[in-house]
């Protein structure tokens, strides 16, 4: 019991946002009188939010390695524009333009994380200037136009369900499948490395008590899908952002390279003393963001069904304040991945519920700046309680 | 009997889940130096930060008396009001800034606002004087090594018309000539009339240097020892802090190097990589053999951290030339990483700056260096593995913490030595280079490091150790290199070395460079 306390007591980060979050939801569903929670609904949640999801989890490397990127909307309307140009200008078929355009943003990573991480100029400027070229560059390729619609075999691919093969009628079986087959793999792997836990003699839940949270877990998943199913089954970009989650949470949490990036973070000569390149670990982070900024520039062209030169304004931002409120440390080498997403859960519920409601963008903004700095403050606030 | 200048009456704090200080009693008189001991987390900086009202009143109980009036302070100001100055032990200089703009930050001397930049500098230069140290008021102070810097720091005290002056720890990061330097300083303040309270693991100075020695330990304050006729010895101080006599402060070692060398490094040079004119490194060769542990002492800048960390991969230095053969065999180490593979441990002058990730737990810390031999399959660490390679560590070592979940950035100094040592013994070195090992921690966890030491050589590892204090390296090794400037000028046998020894290598190199 001792021990779970001090494991809550060192997570009291998460869970108090985990806890945030929900008390959020319920909220909402209440205000918005059970529209916040309607198939329909939840499914646009998750596909205004996908992008900013998606950059948050390259965002939150960047972060742990005690820096930002300010050029990820940018970046992400110049790779919408490149990608768009290529199909719909010049007709390329579709296949080898989206990996053309993620091989570019690979490029653009590169660059920007040769300069940071080589030359060590800071990040900030660094990307400030990416900020400004990749902006400039996404108006020279579109003309200052929009381009639209994009091309059918695109659009099917991104923003549209995954089709129920299963057949069912007013039910997306295969919503419940997928779903139910992934909690299934999650507990068998658990169980798993629990049994491996108790070889080594290590202290594990208790078995009721783990029972008691895969069943929880579980319950909660099915629900979700449960509302999903009832509309029009999986989006496809869920599939690909629970996938993103998944490989990257065990690449800072399990891998040698994620062990590096957090001991960068939290202290840089340290990790060098013992062994890390740590100018390649810089580099690939951000050589990684650019992958992912053109992961979000293609999923939100692929939303918008359109190229727009003002694409992904103010995603930077978004996606840093999904990682400050999900814990991450502004001073590196702290934060999670599963934080980052939680953190911007909580800003695209509070912006969808409060579009229901009726609040006006302007004191969305408004409320939006106060949760982060009530998260940071209250992070600041735990933080020397316990160091005492 | 002098007057009384303060007093500190059942002085009792406490932090959650522990209590630092209990019925702690204090007085100090009126132009004394007055030395507090004790081992680390005895409690001697949280009494010192009570009555430098770092910790406001209110959150300890008890009462202190300054000049026999009460006194409530709630912050570093109120009690440099009344003339307490403390002087901390990670100076508290802005680097950008000039002598002149430290000494009088916070105090500036101005008028309406504008700083009065003549009366700034003269007043500066005066107060210089006054600490003996001969620099114009206009340098920056990044421009300064740290014993200057502390006489910055004292400058800065006694603009503010200082009554007592606290220093922490003020000559850990000293080397004996600049150490000296400042006791005298000390001395000079003391027939000024100003008190001082000196807080030191450096037991011969304090020995000399001290009135009375007030010995806490565990939060309490076991005896104060009157030390007016300079009567009192180290072993006698040890004894209080400890509530045991060390019979021997250097574990003996039952087991003899071999005769096999591990690790020889030939004309090794290495440029300042700031001064590209200057060599920091000139033509050194030395070796060291298994189970062998190798002193190498000289004075602050004769570039023994330097000559480690250039071996070290490269990690300092540029142009760096010569030949490193790893049990005979030349051996290429370009970084870190392969100086580490190549069985190489750097353990780091500065634990805190360049050897922990503090906001990282202990287990982390330990497996860093080490973490692609704890892998299961290629890139992903076996978390199993990993614990039970820290918790192993940590009992093998005598970590003392509640688990190794802990961060260690919490623990004291002692244990977090342990720890950076954890991590180099995990990665199962050959040699390992031990860069001041024991700095700044107190005499028990010392103890124990050495114990460790001797177990690796008995393990038959070479160990380099670097070390300020003297007595540590005779004590601890089987043959010490002594450097001066850049060059190796001497080597002694255990039996032939002595403090005076070594100092009359390093006068006669002097001699011959002049």
């Amino acid at each position: 019991m001792e021990k779970m306390k001090e494991m809550f007591m060192a997570n009291i980060r998460q869970y108090a946002m985990m806890v945030a979050l929900i008390f959020i939801v319920i909220l909402f569903q209440y205000l918005t009188e059970g529209v916040l929670l309607r198939p329909l609904n939840i499914t646009n949640i998750i596909q205004q939010n996908s992008y900013i999801l998606i950059l948050a989890i390259g965002m939150l490397l960047c972060i742990l390695t005690g820096n930002i990127d300010l050029s990820v909307g940018s970046v992400a309307a110049f790779i919408g524009a490149v990608a768009a140009t290529m199909m719909v200008t010049w007709k390329w078929p579709v296949l080898p333009s989206v990996l053309l355009a993620l091989l570019l943003g690979v490029a653009i990573g590169c660059w920007q994380g040769y300069w940071i991480a080589y030359f060590r100029i800071p990040a900030f400027i660094v990307t400030l200037a990416g900020m400004l070229c990749f902006r400039g560059l996404t108006l020279v390729m579109l003309r200052g136009q929009t381009i639209a619609p994009m091309p059918q075999s695109f659009q099917k691919s991104i923003s549209t369900f995954i089709p129920d093969v299963l057949g069912g009628a007013d039910l997306n079986y295969t919503a419940l499948a997928v779903v139910a087959a992934a909690i299934l793999a999650f507990a068998f792997a658990d169980l798993r490395s629990r049994r491996k836990k108790i070889a080594c003699g290590f202290d594990v839940l208790s078995f009721p008590l783990w029972t008691l949270k895969i069943l929880t877990m579980g319950a909660v998943l099915m629900a979700f899908s449960w509302q999903l199913a009832r509309h029009r089954g999986l989006p496809v970009v869920l599939v690909l952002l629970g996938s993103l989650v998944l490989i990257y949470s065990f690449i800072t949490g399990k891998t040698v390279f994620g062990r590096h990036v957090y001991a960068f973070g939290g202290n840089e000569k340290a990790a060098k003393l013992s062994g890390i390149d740590t100018n390649r670990v810089f580099f690939l982070v951000y050589a990684n963001m650019g992958l992912l900024a053109a992961v979000a520039g293609l999923v939100f062209m692929g939303r918008l069904n359109a190229a727009s030169p003002m694409a992904g304004t103010n995603f930077e931002l978004d996606a840093i304040g999904a990682c400050y409120i999900g814990g991450a440390s502004a001073s590196g080498g702290i934060g999670t991945v599963a934080g980052a997403i939680i953190g911007g859960l909580i800003m695209g519920i509070l912006n969808n519920g409060m579009s229901i409601v009726g609040v006006s963008i302007d004191w969305q903004q408004v409320v939006k700046g106060l949760v982060l700095l009530g998260a940071v403050a209250f992070d600041v606030y735990t933080k020397r309680r316990t160091a005492r | 009997m002098a007057k009384e200048l303060l007093l500190m009456r059942n002085i009792t704090k406490t932090f959650p889940g522990v209590r630092a200080l209990k019925d702690v009693c204090l007085d100090v008189e009126e132009g004394e130096i007055h030395a507090i001991v004790g081992e680390n987390g005895a409690g001697k900086s949280t009494l010192m930060n009570i009555l430098s009202g770092v910790y406001p009143s209110g959150e300890y109980e008890g009462e202190i008396l300054f000049d026999g009036e009460p006194c409530v302070f709630r912050s570093i100001r109120d009690s440099e009001e009344k003339g307490i100055v403390i002087i901390h032990q990670e100076l508290a200089l802005v680097p950008y800034l000039s002598i002149a703009e430290n000494v009088f930050l916070g105090n500036e001397r101005a008028r309406r606002g504008v700083v009065d930049w003549d009366e700034t500098y003269t007043r500066t230069a005066g107060l210089l004087e006054k600490v003996h140290l001969n620099e114009k008021p206009s340098v920056l102070t990044k421009d300064l090594g740290v014993g200057k810097q502390q006489l910055v720091e004292i400058a800065k005290a006694l603009s503010k018309h200082v009554r007592l002056l606290i220093l922490d720890e003020p000559t850990a990061a000293l080397n004996d000539e600049d150490s000296g330097r400042l006791l005298t300083l000390l001395l000079d303040l003391k027939a000024e009339g100003i008190t001082s309270i000196i807080i030191s693991h450096k037991l011969n100075e304090v020995e000399k240097i001290a009135d009375r020695i007030t010995v806490l330990r565990d939060g309490a304050v076991i005896e104060t020892l009157d030390n007016g006729e300079r009567t009192i010895r180290e072993d006698r101080i040890i004894k209080g802090m400890v509530g045991r006599e060390i019979v021997d402060r250097f574990p003996k070692r039952d087991t003899r190097p071999s005769d096999e060398i591990a690790l020889a490094v030939e004309n090794w040079t290495v440029r300042d990589p700031l001064r590209p004119d200057c060599l920091k490194i000139k033509n050194v060769s030395f070796t060291v053999r298994r189970g062998e542990v190798v002193g190498l002492v000289g004075l602050m800048g004769a570039g023994r951290t330097e000559l480690a960390m250039s071996i070290f991969g490269r990690s300092y230095g540029m142009d760096i030339s010569g030949r490193i053969l790893l049990g005979g065999e030349p051996a290429e180490l370009p970084s870190p990483k392969e100086a580490i593979g190549r069985g190489l441990a750097y353990l780091t002058e500065d634990r805190k700056s360049s050897g922990l990730i503090l906001i990282d737990d202990i287990c982390r810390n330990i497996s860093l260096a080490s973490l692609s031999r704890l892998c299961g399959r290629k890139g992903v660490i076996d978390c199993n593995r990993e614990v039970t390679a820290a918790e192993g560590l940590r009992k093998r070592l005598g970590i003392k913490t509640p688990s190794i979940f802990q961060k260690t950035g919490n623990l004291s100094g002692g244990n977090q030595q342990k720890t950076v040592l954890a991590r180099w013994i995990l990665s199962d070195p050959d040699v390992l280079l031990l860069d001041e090992p024991t700095r700044g921690i107190d005499v028990g966890a010392k103890y124990e490091i050495y114990c460790i030491i001797n177990e690796l050589a008995a393990a038959g590892k070479a160990v380099v150790l670097i070390s300020s204090e003297m007595p540590e390296v005779l004590g601890m090794s089987d043959r010490i290199y002594v450097m001066n400037e850049g060059r190796i000028v001497g080597e002694l046998s255990r039996e032939e070395a002595s403090q005076e020894a070594i100092m009359k290598c390093i006068m006669q190199s002097n001699r011959e460079v002049a």
